[in-house]
């Protein structure tokens, strides 16, 4: 049986006459794994900080486990696990020093579930490190350990990923998920839209909006309004980067291009549905650029983003 | 093509932390080098050494270190080798209380431009970046992807030879990233009848680095690997698998767990398959039968084209293994 974990209405949280967060509405059940997805000042870290009862909405309301975001927010925070994009650990204390510590403000003694938790996020040969001698690879994990030896159902994530190489990222996804099969919901924001594929449903923020949330294949068959084409220029040669732009430009003179950009190191376009390769690449050559490869592209979270901006 | 950026054997330590550690580059004008790397691989103490705001570090007994901006020394012509470099820091300030066009003549006035030359190049490369509509608008009130065209334009506003640019995409908007890369293509590639410059960008993006002219891998210092995107992913050709089905998890494992596959990552909804060369068709074979008697569902297994992500992942299964 799965239980709303965080029903947020109209959720509104001003500075000034700047609106960070503006009338957000979405909910999320337990065992979901949601991506919070949106550039930096978005309003990704303002929500999370009103889920946690840190900041008072300047309008709407949330609820978190059942809680009231401003009535309840000491029950919230007993009950959560929150990393933050600024890992708080203490890099003059070990590893097991750091987790302790961590436990305590929870009021967690048992011996056994530090072990357990170091376990977990695979740090049980370096307990007695001390954190500033660990790359940041397994400080994340570190930081991810102290949000949960307290057993909190619901994690809230921001930006765990940043600035972690990508062999990091991906261990760290499968952490997340070991979590997620014991029966923990996670909401994570990031800013890689690729990490965002492995998101049961995914929401999209841009200044302070949430554009949409759902699964990956939903977005991209509801936002994107055509066939994805993936437009290559080979043996381009030395001056590939140069070309990409002549290129890029034609495709943008084309009446069947709904949207063209960089992706990699080829070009994206997106066209109506009713355009088929031999048409784009004849376009393409009318427009003064012969000797494309075109070919048909799954569209990605990228091209979603781009697509719901552009609205 | 002309060298711009000269770097050999560049060593920086922070107490004990060797956060750059024997480094050489090249990078010739025209060309879009772009270095890649976790936070702490040392990209930002490269870009400060470039310059010449860190001081070099004698290693005794070892070669010694240089730096050649533009043909100056960077050492011994500080101020020339300088005078060719536009640098966009990562955490870059401008004054919210001024407008656009004010803190583009700021910096305009501290590279030394004269009165006569700061506004007609404060209007073209404001016009270059796209800010000119708001030449007025206060700093303050700039959106974030605004805000980095500015400290581009900034950057750019002495006509330098030498860009370097520290992770100016880092969670910018996708719209933005999407105009900033043309922005650092045109400079590339000789735009506007100005002559080329060099690029030297560091990114955690991938696919970023894929439309580099050269990328490095940077790892605790040291450059791990370097060359043009398509000679380094021709380095895993025939290596990669791409599989995709249900469920996810079962798949991985199945799949990892095969004697002639290396490492087994997800790549969004799907799984990458690095397998040991030569061993393509065996791990294909023997997976789509496994699978299915396992009771998962195969929906596509093919091979495709490595990507950089792919080497990078390859090359640090090499340069260190974790416990």
């Amino acid at each position: 049986m799965s239980t709303q974990v965080i029903r947020a209405t109209d959720l509104t949280r001003r500075f000034g006459d700047f609106t960070a967060v503006d009338h957000i509405s979405f909910t999320m059940d337990s065992g979901e794994v949601v991506g919070y997805l949106g550039p930096n000042g978005s309003g990704k870290t303002t929500t999370i900080r009103m889920l946690l009862g840190l900041l008072i909405p300047t309008a709407g309301e949330a609820s978190v486990l059942g809680y009231d975001v401003v009535r309840q927010a000491e029950q919230i925070r007993e009950r959560v696990g929150y990393m933050s994009q600024k890992f708080a650990l203490y890099h003059d204390l070990t590893v097991g020093e750091n987790l302790t510590f961590y436990a305590g403000v929870y009021g967690e003694r048992s011996r056994a579930r530090l072990a357990e938790v170091l376990e977990l996020v695979g740090l049980n040969q370096l307990e007695g490190e001390r954190v500033s001698d660990l790359p940041s690879g397994w400080r994340q994990r570190l930081a991810l350990g102290t949000a949960i030896v307290h057993r909190p159902r619901l994690l809230f994530l921001d930006e765990p990923t940043s600035g972690v190489d990508p062999t990091a990222r991906r261990a760290f996804w499968d952490l997340i998920y070991t979590l997620v099969a014991e029966g923990v919901a996670a909401l994570v924001t990031t800013h890689y839209m690729d990490e965002a594929e492995y998101c049961g449903r995914v929401g999209i923020m841009r200044d302070g909006k949430l554009l949409a949330m759902d699964t990956p294949s939903t977005l991209k068959a509801s936002a994107l309004p055509g066939l994805t084409w993936d437009v290559f220029l080979d043996g381009a040669g030395e001056s590939v980067a140069s070309s990409l732009l002549e290129a890029l430009n034609a495709l943008e003179t084309c009446s069947c291009v709904l949207r063209a950009g960089l992706v990699s190191d080829h070009l994206r376009a997106i066209t109506p549905a009713d355009v088929s390769a031999e048409t784009l690449r004849q376009r393409l050559g009318e427009a003064g650029v012969a000797g494309l490869r075109v070919e048909p592209a799954e569209p990605t979270l990228e091209d979603v983003f781009l697509a719901l901006a552009a609205r | 093509m002309e060298v711009l950026i000269e770097a050999h054997n560049l060593h920086k330590s922070f107490g004990e932390t060797r956060a750059v550690d024997g480094l050489s580059l090249r990078v010739a004008a025209g060309e879009i080098y772009g270095l890649v790397g976790p936070d702490g691989a040392g990209k930002t103490t490269t870009l400060r050494l470039l310059c010449a705001v860190l001081q070099l570090e004698r290693i005794k007994g070892g070669q010694p270190a240089s730096i050649r901006i533009g043909g100056y020394d960077a050492v011994r012509q500080t101020e020339l080798a300088r005078a060719q470099i536009g640098y966009l820091p990562q955490r870059f300030s401008l004054y919210d209380d001024l407008t656009v066009l004010e803190n583009i003549r700021f910096f305009a006035e501290v590279r030394g431009l004269s009165s006569a030359d700061w506004r007609p190049r404060c209007m073209e490369i404001l016009g270059f970046v796209g800010l000119d509509p708001f030449v007025d608008r206060l700093a303050g009130h700039l959106s974030g992807g605004m805000k980095q065209k500015l400290g581009l334009a900034a950057a750019l506003v002495h006509r330098p030879r030498v860009l370097l640019l520290d992770e100016p995409t880092t969670g910018v908007d996708p719209v933005t990233r999407q105009d900033f890369w043309q922005l650092i293509i045109r400079l590339a590639s000789q735009a506007n009848h100005e002559p080329s410059v060099a690029v030297l960008v560091s990114t955690p993006y991938m696919d970023e680095a894929a439309r580099c002219t050269r990328v490095g891998f940077m790892r605790a210092g040291r450059l791990l690997m370097e060359g043009k995107p398509v000679d380094l992913t021709l380095r895993l050709k025939d290596q990669i698998l791409e599989l995709r089905g249900h469920p996810l998890d079962l798949l991985r494992r199945l799949a990892g767990a095969d004697q002639d596959v290396e490492d087994a990552q997800m790549f969004g909804d799907r799984i990458h398959l690095r397998t040991r060369l030569g061993k393509r068709f065996e791990v294909e074979e023997r997976l789509k039968q496994l699978i299915v008697s396992e009771g998962g569902e195969i929906v596509q297994l093919r091979p495709v084209a490595p990507q950089l992500e792919d080497v990078f992942i390859s090359l640090s299964d090499q340069a260190v293994s974790p416990s």
